[in-house]
C-alpha cells in the first residue's frame, strides 16, 4: 500500500486536536499524537478512557467531532473505512465464522487487483509468517485461542498496511500464552517495519512491547513517553499508580534545596526530590516513590520508622514500615541481604532522583 | 413429582394428539369412497364384528381418489399454481423483508423494540378483516385506483381485483412479518464487528452485504422462507377473497370438495397431497443444509 508524499523522518500518522462526543459524553478530548514509521505505540488506560475510540476514529468506524487525522499528506477523515490505508486487528478477532482460515486471510486481498495466484502466494506467505501452515482449510471455530489470534493478525497484515491498529490483541489469551505472544508480536513488528498502534489496559504488556506508551484517562492523552520515563517520572498520581506499585505521600513544598532539588515537608519529615518543574512555596503536592527505591538502613537516620510487616516473595522481601506519624511505606528489597523483623526500628532514606513530585 | 417426570413427553403427546392422530384419520378417509351416509364415506370399521370386520374394512380401502387426482388436470393445475404463487410470493417477501430486517437491525438500539412492535401490530386485527380491507383497496373503484387516477398516473381503473396479482399482493402483505422477524432475529445478533472487519479490509458496503451479512443471515432467511412458503401453498382465505374464480389454488379446491361437493375422501386426498407438497421442500432444504455442513467440515 502506498502512502502519498511521505518522506522519511516526518511523522507517518499525525493526529491533531481529535475530539469525539457521543451526545453529552466526551469520549475523546483534544488528543494529539504523532507516529513515526516503524514505531510501536501502546495506548494504555483503564476501560472507558477513550483508547478504543481513538483507534476506531483512525480506522474510520467513528467520525470525529473535531480534529484531523493525517496519514502522510492524506486526510483520512474524508475517507470511508474501506478506502483507508490502515488495517485493524479487532478485539476478540472478529474472524468471519463462515470462511476458512485461508479465505479469512485472503478477504482483504480480493479487490486489490491481484491475480488468483498472487493472492494464493500471499496467503501462503502469511500462513508461514504466523506459523499457521496446514490450517488454511480449517474453520475459525475449530482453532485454539492462540491460533485464532494469529489468523486475525495475518488477515490484518495481508494488505501490508503502513499502520496497523490492534485493539487488545492479547486480551483474550491466557496468561502464559500472553507473555510469549508479547515477544512474538514485538519481533514481528520489527521484522515488517509496520507501525503498530496497540490498545491495552495492561501496563506490563505496554512496557514490554512499546517504543512509546501513550497513557489515556477520561478521554485525554495524559502522558506519552517510553516505559522508563513514565515509570520514573510520572506526571500524575494516576499514571504513577497505573504503571506499578507506588507509595504516595501527601506533603507541601518547603522550598528549594540544592540545584534542581526541592524539599517537601511530609507528616514524618522532610524529603528532598529532584524535579524539572517549578513549584510554589507551601504548595500542596504528593510525592511518589516506588517500593524498590525505598532504602532501609539499620541504625540512626533522618527518617525513622518501625517494621510492622514482612512478606517473603522469593527473590524479594516486602516490608511495611510505619513512620512516626503513622504513615505506612511499602519497601521492596532483595531477599539476599539481612532480613529485618516486625518490631525492628529502621531508618528510611530515598535518593532524590527516585522521587517524583506530583500534583496533589 | 411424577407429573414433572412426564413433562418431557408433552411435545410427543401434543404432536400425537393434534398432528399424528388427525393425519392418520385423514389418510384413512382419503382411501375411502364417498357415500350418502353419516359419516359421508365408506367403509366404517365395525368394532363389534371382530377380525371379520377388520378384513372387510381393509379390503374396502383403495387408491381411487389419488387416481382421480392424477387423472384430472384440475388438481394438477391447482397444485402447480399453488406452488408457483407461493414461490413467487416467497421471492417477493425475501426481496422486501431483507432490506426491512436489515434496516431494523441497524437502527439505533432504543428504536428497535418499537420497530419490532410495528411489525407485529397488524396481528392485533383479525386476519380476515385485514384481507377484506385489501378488497376495498384493490377493487376497480377502490382506494388504489382512485389515488392513481387522482395523480393522473392511470386513465382507467386498475383491473387487478380477482386476479393472481391481487393474490400475490395479499400473500406478500399477510406473510411479511413471518419473513421479517426471523431475519431480524439473525441480523440483530450478527456481531457488528464482522461488518467493520470486512470494511476495514477494503470491502465496499455492497461487498460487505454479499460476502458477510447475507451468508451469515442464511439461517434466518431459510426459517423465514419456510415459515411463509408452507402455509402459503395451502392458503385459502387470500385466494378466495382476492383471487376470484380465476385463481386456482389447492386450498380452494380442498374447500369446495369438502363443503360444496361433500366428497370427504377426495378432499382428504387433496389434503394429503398438500402435505406431500410442503414436506418435499422442507426435506430437500434439510438435506442441502446437511450436505453444506458436511462440506464445511
Amino acid at each position: 500500500m502506498t502512502v502519498p508524499d511521505h518522506t522519511e523522518g516526518e511523522p507517518l500518522l499525525r493526529i491533531a486536536g481529535l475530539s469525539k462526543r457521543f451526545g453529552a459524553f466526551a469520549a475523546l478530548s483534544d488528543v494529539s499524537l504523532d507516529l513515526t514509521a516503524g514505531e510501536f505505540v501502546c495506548l494504555l488506560g483503564p476501560s472507558g478512557c477513550g483508547k478504543s475510540t481513538l483507534l476506531r476514529l483512525v480506522a474510520g468506524f467513528e467520525t470525529p467531532t473535531s480534529g484531523t487525522i493525517m496519514l502522510g499528506s492524506e486526510d483520512l477523515a474524508a475517507l470511508p473505512p474501506h478506502r483507508r490505508p490502515v488495517n485493524m486487528m479487532f478485539q476478540f478477532y472478529a474472524l468471519f465464522p463462515h470462511m476458512s482460515v485461508g479465505r479469512n486471510i485472503a478477504y482483504g486481498l480480493k479487490g486489490m487487483g491481484m491475480g488468483r495466484t498472487a493472492v494464493a502466494d500471499r496467503v501462503a506467505e502469511l500462513l508461514r509468517l504466523l506459523r499457521l501452515d496446514g490450517f488454511e482449510g480449517r474453520a475459525p471455530d475449530t482453532l485454539s485461542g492462540g491460533q485464532r489470534q494469529r489468523v486475525a493478525l495475518a488477515r490484518a497484515l495481508a494488505r501490508e498496511p503502513k499502520v496497523l491498529l490492534l485493539d487488545e490483541p492479547l486480551g483474550a489469551l491466557d496468561r502464559s500464552l500472553r507473555e510469549e505472544t508479547q515477544g512474538e508480536l514485538r519481533a514481528l513488528q520489527r521484522r515488517l517495519g509496520t507501525s503498530f498502534v496497540v490498545v491495552t489496559h495492561d501496563a506490563g504488556e505496554a512496557m514490554t512491547m512499546a517504543d512509546r506508551i501513550a497513557v489515556m484517562n477520561q478521554g485525554r492523552l495524559v502522558q506519552i513517553g517510553d516505559a522508563a520515563s513514565l515509570y520514573e517520572r510520572p506526571a500524575s498520581r494516576f499514571i504513577a499508580g497505573l504503571l506499578g506499585d507506588v507509595n504516595l505521600i501527601e506533603g507541601r513544598i518547603a522550598g528549594p534545596a540544592a540545584g534542581a532539588i526541592q524539599a517537601v515537608e511530609t507528616g514524618f519529615g522532610r524529603i528532598e526530590a529532584a524535579t524539572e518543574r517549578s513549584w510554589g512555596l507551601g504548595e500542596a503536592v504528593a510525592i511518589g516513590i516506588r517500593p524498590e527505591r525505598v532504602t532501609l538502613v539499620a541504625g540512626a537516620a533522618a527518617l525513622e520508622g518501625r517494621i510492622t510487616e514482612r512478606t517473603y516473595l522469593g527473590d524479594r522481601l516486602r516490608y511495611r514500615v510505619t513512620m512516626a506519624d503513622g504513615t505506612i511505606l511499602r519497601a521492596s528489597v532483595l531477599s539476599s541481604g539481612h532480613a529485618l523483623s516486625p518490631g525492628d526500628p529502621v531508618g528510611v532514606a530515598f535518593a532524590p532522583d527516585a522521587i517524583a513530585i506530583l500534583p496533589p | 413429582m411424577r407429573l414433572v417426570r412426564l413433562l418431557p413427553l408433552l411435545p410427543y403427546l401434543w404432536l400425537g394428539a393434534f398432528f399424528l392422530l388427525p393425519f392418520i384419520i385423514t389418510l384413512k378417509i382419503s382411501f375411502s369412497a364417498a357415500a350418502t351416509a353419516q359419516p359421508p364415506y365408506l367403509p366404517v370399521l365395525d368394532w363389534s364384528a371382530g377380525p371379520v370386520g377388520w378384513a372387510y374394512f381393509l379390503e374396502a380401502l383403495d387408491f381411487a381418489n389419488y387416481e382421480t387426482l392424477a387423472g384430472d388436470s384440475l388438481y394438477r393445475d391447482a397444485a402447480l399454481s399453488s406452488l408457483a404463487l407461493a414461490a413467487a410470493a416467497t421471492l417477493i417477501l425475501v426481496l422486501i423483508g431483507l432490506p426491512i430486517a436489515h434496516a431494523m437491525a441497524r437502527a439505533p438500539g432504543r428504536w428497535q423494540p418499537a420497530l419490532v412492535a410495528l411489525v407485529i401490530v397488524p396481528f392485533w386485527t383479525s386476519f380476515l378483516i385485514r384481507i377484506y380491507a385489501w378488497i376495498a383497496i384493490l377493487k376497480p373503484e377502490g382506494l388504489l385506483s382512485g389515488a392513481l387516477m387522482q395523480l393522473g398516473l392511470i386513465a382507467s381503473p386498475l383491473e387487478i381485483m380477482n386476479t393472481q396479482t391481487a393474490v400475490l399482493i395479499g400473500l406478500t402483505y399477510a406473510y411479511l412479518p413471518f419473513m421479517v422477524l426471523p431475519l431480524y432475529a439473525v441480523l440483530n445478533r450478527l456481531d457488528p464487528r464482522l461488518r467493520e472487519a470486512a470494511a476495514d479490509l477494503g470491502a465496499s458496503p455492497a461487498r460487505v452485504f454479499w460476502t458477510v451479512t447475507l451468508p451469515l443471515a442464511r439461517p434466518g432467511l431459510a426459517a423465514g422462507a419456510l415459515l411463509c412458503f408452507i402455509p402459503m401453498v395451502g392458503e385459502f382465505i387470500i385466494p378466495d377473497l382476492l383471487g376470484g374464480s380465476d385463481t386456482l389454488m389447492l386450498g380452494r379446491v380442498l374447500w369446495s370438495e369438502f363443503f360444496s361437493n361433500r366428497d370427504w375422501p377426495l378432499a382428504s386426498a387433496v389434503a394429503i397431497l398438500l402435505i406431500v407438497l410442503v414436506v418435499g421442500p422442507v426435506v430437500l432444504f434439510r438435506e442441502a443444509e446437511a450436505r453444506r455442513e458436511e462440506a464445511g467440515k
